[in-house]
């Protein structure tokens, strides 16, 4: 088993008003010096069986498709951790 | 003979009965369609109505867009057959890349409901032929995400063709780019907008105008003049 990290984030054109909500709120919360937030999503793939080229490949092709939408987000893969597996 | 024309349910979906009654007020046959269903039932046409379905999870319309009856869909708008897609059903085209951009949350990020001032730009489409270019019309608009966005190349090319259908007046209430309320493919058989037409049928109801009905008097007359 190996979980597999995909980040989306809003492309830097694109006004994220959520992260700029947030940002906004922050000198209330006492924090200063925090000059832009941007929001995104995350997904933890728990995959069954080794994760070789092919199986990235194809959560790639996944999150190109469905997780992400390719118009607005911009996505990385990367694999997080191996779990009870010799590697 | 008139025209049978079909409105697909999906989980979620609020405004599916109201459009089949504006189908019904404007002459034509509405034929209800199931999400989970591939068959069209030989409809002539196809509307995705609004709301919220699969509860708009990941992206507004990003779950639909993979059920199976929007496979038959897609396929069938790629060889012509008209497509309104109202809200939610706007969302999914966009998904769906049937039409280009893509919808994201208001700029003010609240729900919004309001009577909206539109312009008619383009009253070519399949959907907008009762209308007449340049027309000013009061629609009803609610919705969460209905900020149009897309690249400034894709903007330009929609400008330049024609394929904006429709521009909100006096008031942008989503930060909409270059305030666009809806839009079309190349060929026109596809229109998709945020604003609700099928609120607008009834002098009995919502604002009292039926500024809404040219859409569907539109596509019974181009489909029973086909």
């Amino acid at each position: 088993m190996a979980r597999v990290v995909v980040d989306v984030m809003l492309k830097p054109e694109i006004l994220d008003p959520q992260g700029q909500a947030v940002q906004r709120a922050l000198p209330r919360l006492g924090f200063e010096g925090v000059s832009d937030v941007r929001q995104g999503k995350r997904f933890e793939l728990e995959v069954d069986g080794p994760v070789d080229d092919a199986a990235l490949a194809r959560i790639h092709e996944l999150a190109e498709s469905f997780l992400a939408n390719t118009v607005i987000e911009d996505f990385t893969v990367k694999v997080e951790e191996m779990v009870g597996e010799e590697k | 003979m008139t025209a049978r024309i079909g409105v697909v349910t999906f989980p979620g979906s609020l405004d599916d009965r109201d459009t089949q009654r504006a189908i019904r007020l404007a002459g034509a046959e509405p034929v209800a369609l199931w999400h989970k269903d591939k068959d069209l039932k030989q409809v002539d046409a196809v509307v995705l109505p609004g709301g919220f379905s699969y509860g708009d999870y990941l992206r507004a319309g990003a779950i639909s867009r993979f059920s199976p009856v929007m496979e038959s869909v897609i396929e069938q708008a790629k060889s012509g057959m008209p497509v309104l897609g109202i809200c939610n059903g706007f969302q999914i085209l966009t998904e769906a890349h049937l039409l280009p951009g893509a919808m994201l949350g208001n700029n003010h990020l609240h729900f919004i409901c309001r009577d909206q001032k539109l312009r008619v730009e383009n009253a070519d489409t399949a959907w907008t032929a009762d209308y007449t270019a340049g027309q000013e019309i009061h629609i009803p608009l609610k919705n969460m995400d209905g900020r149009y966005v897309a690249d400034e190349h894709t903007l330009d090319e929609l400008e330049a063709e024609g394929r904006v259908v429709f521009r909100y007046v006096d008031f942008n209430p989503n930060g909409s780019l270059r305030d666009i309320a809806g839009i079309t493919n190349a060929a026109g058989n596809v229109v998709g907008l945020m604003p609700h037409p099928e609120h607008a049928v009834e002098p009995l109801i919502g604002s009292g105008r039926t500024d809404g009905l040219p859409f569907f008097t539109s596509i019974l007359k181009k489909l029973v003049n086909a």
